[in-house]
């Protein structure tokens, strides 16, 4: 249970986010349970990483207030939300692992930052959550020796090292081949149960993520389109879900950009 | 005028005030924010001085990889001073003074003003490019996701070591061209050895001495700085990197210039 009397890490109420006259979010209400895998899901450009960014404090709302573990996000000062981010993960969308630093380094990178532990200590950790994503074997390895796939894997164990009670994951299976792509689901979910975690996933890969989540959002035009479990979501009638969430071409969303009558263009 | 033309006139004119007001409002609003990180930055300074293996590390980047092309540039400036300042002085039987123009040219103006142009050039374009790298690639945000604040470990190691490197360069660069303006008037044109010491020793002041380093100092703030935030505030796309390197270069060269009138009107008032 949270502060707040419900079971919500993260709340977000009638948040509202834009970028000069463009409104990429508003009026937004959403919870991620603790413990759940709760996923956001739309098309490209409709704000998800966006709200993410909001959660973790990069971006402030306009209007509406989230908060994180009964926190309110905007109104922390910098060291308080530095101290927030210590207990939350994130995976970036290319992984962004340090360039400069080795595989090791990277996981070791916020604990080395963070905490006063003994360089004995770090290895311990930085080897077991290796051992997690499957990549202990690379310890040694350079970033720029990695493939796509192995760098969010470390990224991914870089997220948990400091066993974050919540975990985000912007696109994890975007640029990904079909291997890469179920083991990123496989360790998503057993990573979330295994470690007592909540984590957040944002993607718009429909199969990976409904096979792991246990809700889902839909967002688009900056709007909440449906929510629910994923099967209920993906036996909606909404002609809008349904064109989404089954990859069909034309629908609601039209398959043609808006253009004059081709019959008059062509036939002036 | 018709009607029509001057409708058609006052548009684009009403379009190139607008223009005009928003390059610079956004002129405004860069060296805003370009303050306020500055100051950011020099409050997480003791931090960074408590960690000297990542100042020791950047000052190899900055300060060591930029030696070379300093003092090979050094020597050949040297060179072209020696020559045009015998070939001058010459016609008025005065080419003993050699070492003196050369010395002096160096010190006061030279050293500093070219040193922090080719300082730009190599190690502020360096900076820009490599923050801006990191930014495209969400390393900034990954760091600041992960309660790492990036101004503690990327931008103050940095601004430390090329603060620290570039009086180091202007000095080794003034070095190395008085070397290269002896090698030719001595060497080559057959100006007295001992005249050419003796004559710089007696004419360069400490003053001369202590105005080019404060030079040095200042320039190495503002090139270090500007190279950094453009790197920091870079669009996080391919071309807003090469605007970040470009606009480094460009920028601090122009503050550099303009900054060694204002301290050379003040120096020598």
């Amino acid at each position: 249970m949270n502060h707040d009397g419900t079971n919500a890490l993260v709340q977000m109420r009638g948040l509202s986010f834009s970028r000069g006259d463009r409104t990429i979010l508003g009026d937004i209400d959403l919870e991620v349970r603790h413990g759940k895998i709760t996923a956001i899901m739309g098309p490209s450009g409709c704000g998800k990483t966006t709200l993410l960014w909001l959660i973790g404090g990069q971006l402030r709302p306009q209007a509406g207030m989230v908060t994180v573990d009964g926190l309110r996000v905007p109104e922390l000062k910098r060291h308080q939300l530095m101290a927030l981010r210590c207990r939350m993960g994130m995976l970036f969308q290319n992984g962004a692992l340090l360039s400069d630093l080795s595989v090791y380094d990277n996981v070791a990178f916020p604990l080395r930052e963070n905490t006063d532990l003994p360089e004995s200590a770090i290895r311990d950790l930085v080897l077991l959550k290796l051992q997690a994503v499957g990549l202990r074997g690379a310890v040694g390895l350079a970033t720029s020796e990695l493939s796509g796939g192995m760098a969010r894997r470390v990224a991914l164990a870089r997220a948990i090292v400091m066993d974050p009670m919540l975990i985000m994951y912007d696109e994890p299976f975007a640029g990904q081949d079909p291997i890469s792509m179920g083991v990123l689901a496989r360790l998503i979910k057993t990573m979330n149960h295994a470690l007592g975690l909540t984590s957040i996933v944002v993607s718009h890969d429909i199969h990976e993520t409904c096979d792991i989540a246990d809700y889902v959002y839909v967002l688009a035009d900056g709007r909440i389109k449906g929510q629910g479990p994923p099967q209920e979501l993906l036996q909606s009638d909404d002609p809008w879900l349904t064109q989404f969430l089954h990859a069909k071409a034309d629908g609601p969303v039209a398959f043609h950009y808006p253009a004059p009558d081709l019959g008059k263009e062509l036939m002036p | 005028m018709s009607a029509v033309a001057a409708g058609r006139q006052l548009p684009r004119a009403l379009e190139q005030v607008r223009r005009l007001g928003a390059s610079t409002r956004g002129g405004v609003a860069w060296c805003g924010r370009a303050t306020r990180i500055f100051l950011l930055t020099l409050r997480v300074l003791p931090l960074v001085l408590a960690r000297p293996a990542m100042i020791v590390r950047q000052l190899y980047a900055v300060g060591v990889m930029s030696a070379l092309i300093i003092m090979v540039s050094a020597f050949f400036v040297g060179m072209v001073l020696g020559l045009q300042g015998y070939n001058t002085l010459v016609l008025f039987g005065a080419e003993e003074s050699l070492g003196v123009l050369v010395a002096l040219s160096l010190v006061r103006e030279l050293g500093p003003v070219l040193g922090a142009l080719l300082f730009a050039g190599r190690a502020g374009t360096a900076l820009a490019a490599e923050v801006g790298l990191m930014r495209a690639t969400d390393q900034l945000a990954a760091m600041e996701m992960m309660g790492v604040d990036p101004l503690r470990l990327v931008m103050g190691p940095r601004f430390i070591a090329g603060v620290l490197s570039l009086p180091i360069l202007v000095a080794l660069f003034d070095v190395v061209a008085i070397y290269g303006g002896h090698f030719v008037g001595v060497g080559v044109l057959g100006v007295d050895d001992g005249v050419f010491w003796s004559q710089m020793q007696s004419a360069v002041k400490w003053d001369d001495i202590s105005d080019g380093v404060i030079k040095s100092a200042v320039f190495a703030v503002l090139v270090t700085w500007i190279a950094l935030f453009c790197g920091y505030d870079s669009e996080p796309t391919p071309a807003g990197l090469g605007q970040a390197t470009t606009r480094a270069m460009v920028s601090s060269s122009l503050a550099v210039l303009g900054m060694d009138y204002l301290l050379t009107a003040l120096m020598f008032d």
